[in-house]
């Protein structure tokens, strides 16, 4: 089903998320667990700092050369016998892979966990085209059948208890209700058992794409990854261009610090690397591999100033860390990427326009830069938003005639002691106008201040 | 010692008693405090709201104000971090600015650096009572990097219990003007901490930064709570 951006509503969307008990309950143990995790998986990595700076290095060295690195993607995932093709924006994306399936008279497809084909919205188009879709990772699966969206980019139903699961696959699975988390995910086994076998195609994403090789690398714990790009007969990968490494000696590195930072796992249950289709003697594989390399904005957000965004390995350690994140969920972002690293691309990729209250959701408290396994300067980032927003004419009139005061005042020591006793004079005036929001949550100002009281 | 001190916006206007406190620190370990008359804020509310004109304009300020060479103190994690950090991104295309700015960054002290790396307050043995827990600021600790300074100095507390909080660094939900526009999440954030305090048993929280300080105090005036929430300043200058 198709999702409307409601980024613009992000504070009424808090506050509802703030009523929620249930998903503040299942939010807040998940963030705690993660965290925990996190820091216990990396706790014996003595060279953590390097190999964050390693990691670092190489996402700015891509950045640096990515046309390069696409086109040498490019050509030896077609030496390997995959097909490329290049989407200039969502919709593009959409239509290739609706053609490439449809010519091909595919009519069920099992999908990978993919936040990229979220992103251009794949799901209602081949839905809409009279194909059937399954999600296929556990969460995803989940979400699927509540016609939500995922709330968290690795986690996607996190802001769901064991209990509404139980719920929902009595309800639409038939099947009597349990909350044990093993009998749940047999029964989500056996109906996804049978999608797999009978599917005309499987869609994924990728974590990595490795330039020197043509290959695919996907990371994943429950093994749908590898039933979906190696059961049907024909794969198509969608990913978007940034994921590029350079050479396959590049890969452990990142291999190390995605689990650890992502799950708190020293490493997932799969690794699969996927370098064209089936060959003669391979005993699996897909027979045909279509590989869709996604710009949708990203060549243009590499020329400006936000481009460190681009370094992100989408291992959601920064929601997991971030206050605000860990309080609302990822629904209240209203788009496909939440938390810190949501706040940038969701504001990059849709536009001001559509977003500028999402670059306020953010405390600066510096969290997430704690924990980016790849050094993306996220809070500067956040910062470099707000200015734009400011530059672009979306912030609040008030609040520029506020800071223009602001500034006249912070310049000169005279206006700047006059607006202090003007608000201690009219303090009850101003909390009035503040509102319990601002002033109600202050003291009133000291009747003498301590500049006046200095001896 | 000659010392520049920065009270902030913050404290001079609302915070006073904070302050005072500073200053009756600064004279007991040797240091003679000056206080800039013409001193306003750092311009941080602007900067973090993306005003970069506004911020640039209290920056440069600042600069004016606290030149020279002597050590500039203040009772703030994160004016200090504004400093030290931020002034230098405001004046990249300005070359005399930027390198005044880097000076001053060198020069700036939040106060529990300075009572500990110059003065070692915390050697003097000073007097205290009760249980006191303490909130690590985000910009104190994770962009100034100042973790266990204020440890240090509470726990050499004689007669005082130092109680740790799960989750010290965990913001509280101020964030400046965060609070303002987002004022639901900010006090959800503000209770969660609130209740870790509480959950200490501690009878005083003390931290670095009065913003995060006034956010927490609203808290537990909300919560109904008796728990004292004082500066660390006062914290330390009441063992004088």
């Amino acid at each position: 089903m198709s999702h409307e951006q409601t980024s613009l509503a992000f504070r009424e969307n808090t506050v509802r998320a703030l009523e929620d008990t249930a998903l503040r309950a299942a939010m807040k143990q998940a963030a705690d667990t993660f965290g925990t995790k996190r820091a216990d998986a990396f706790a014996p990595v003595a060279d953590l700092e390097a190999l964050r700076d390693r990691a670092s290095a190489i996402r700015e060295d891509v950045l640096a050369n990515l046309p390069m690195y696409v086109d040498r993607f490019v050509a030896s995932a077609t030496r390997a016998g995959a097909t490329i093709h290049r989407a200039k924006d969502a919709s593009a994306a959409r239509e290739i892979i609706a053609k490439i399936l449809s010519e091909r008279g595919a009519k069920r497809i099992v999908k990978g966990k993919s936040m990229v084909s979220e992103e251009v919205d794949l799901n209602s188009h081949l839905e809409a085209a009279g194909m059937e879709v399954v999600e296929t990772d556990l969460g995803e699966y989940i979400i699927q059948m509540e016609g939500e969206s995922p709330s968290h980019i690795i986690v996607p139903a996190i802001h769901k208890n064991r209990r509404q699961v139980g719920r929902l696959f009595a309800d639409r699975l038939g099947v009597p209700y349990t909350e044990d988390p093993q009998a749940l995910t047999k029964i989500a086994r056996k109906a996804l058992r049978e999608k797999f076998l009978s599917a005309d195609a499987g869609v994924s994403g990728a974590n990595f794409a490795v330039a020197d090789t043509g290959s695919l690398v996907l990371v994943t714990n429950e093994g749908n990854g590898r039933m979906v790009t190696s059961v049907p007969p024909l794969h198509v990968a969608i990913l978007s261009i940034e994921k590029m490494l350079p050479s396959l000696t590049d890969l452990p590195a990142f291999l190390r610090l995605l689990p650890r930072s992502a799950t708190g796992q020293t490493m997932t249950s799969y690794v699969s690397v996927i370098t064209g289709p089936r060959k003669a003697g391979d005993a699996t594989g897909a027979k045909e591999l279509h590989i869709v390399l996604l710009d949708n904005g990203r060549t243009e957000i590499l020329a400006g100033e936000s481009r460190d965004i681009l370094k992100c390995i989408r291992c959601g350690a920064c929601m997991n860390v971030c206050p605000v994140y860990r309080t609302v969920g990822g629904h209240a972002y209203g788009w496909t990427y939440p938390g810190p690293m949501g706040i940038v691309l969701t504001t990059l990729l849709t536009g001001m326009e559509k977003s500028h209250p999402l670059v306020d959701a953010s405390t600066l408290c510096g969290a997430c830069v704690e924990v980016c396994p790849v050094r993306v300067p996220l809070t500067d980032l956040i910062l470099g938003l707000r200015q734009r927003k400011v530059r672009d004419r979306f912030s609040n009139p008030r609040e520029r005639l506020g800071m223009e005061a602001f500034g006249k005042a912070a310049a000169s020591p005279g206006l700047f002691v006059l607006g202090q006793r003007l608000a201690g004079a009219f303090w009850p005036v101003v909390r009035a106008l503040g509102g319990k929001d601002v002033a109600g949550r202050m003291p009133a100002p000291a009747k003498t201040p301590f500049r006046r009281r200095l001896p | 010692m000659k010392v520049l001190l920065f009270g902030t916006c913050l404290v001079d206007t609302f915070f006073p008693e904070a302050g005072e406190a500073t200053v009756r620190l600064l004279r007991r370990f040797g240091a003679e405090p000056v206080f800039p008359k013409g001193q306003t804020c750092c311009g941080q509310p602007a900067f973090n709201a993306g005003y970069e004109a506004q911020a640039r304009a209290a920056a440069e300020h600042f600069l004016w104000e606290f030149d020279g060479d002597d050590p500039i103190v203040t009772p703030s994690g994160s004016c200090a971090a504004m400093v030290k950090h931020h002034y230098p991104r405001l004046f990249r295309d300005d070359p005399k600015r930027l390198a005044k700015a880097k000076r001053a960054g060198e020069r700036i002290y939040e106060l529990s650096q300075f009572l500990v790396h110059v003065v070692k307050a915390h050697e003097a043995g000073l007097r205290g009572k009760g249980t006191v827990t303490y909130h690590a600021s985000c910009h104190l600790t994770r962009s100034l990097g100042v973790r266990e300074e204020p440890l240090t100095l509470l726990s050499s507390l004689k007669g005082a219990t130092f109680i740790p909080m799960p989750d010290a660094a965990r913001c509280c939900g101020f964030g400046g003007t965060f609070m303002a526009k987002l004022p639901e999440i900010s006090c959800a954030l503000a209770d969660e901490k609130a209740a870790s305090i509480e959950a200490t048993g501690a009878d005083t929280v003390t931290g670095c930064d009065s913003g995060c300080l006034m956010n927490i105090a609203d808290a537990m005036r909300r919560r109904g709570t008796k728990i004292r929430v004082a500066h660390i300043a006062q914290m330390l200058a009441e063992g004088l």
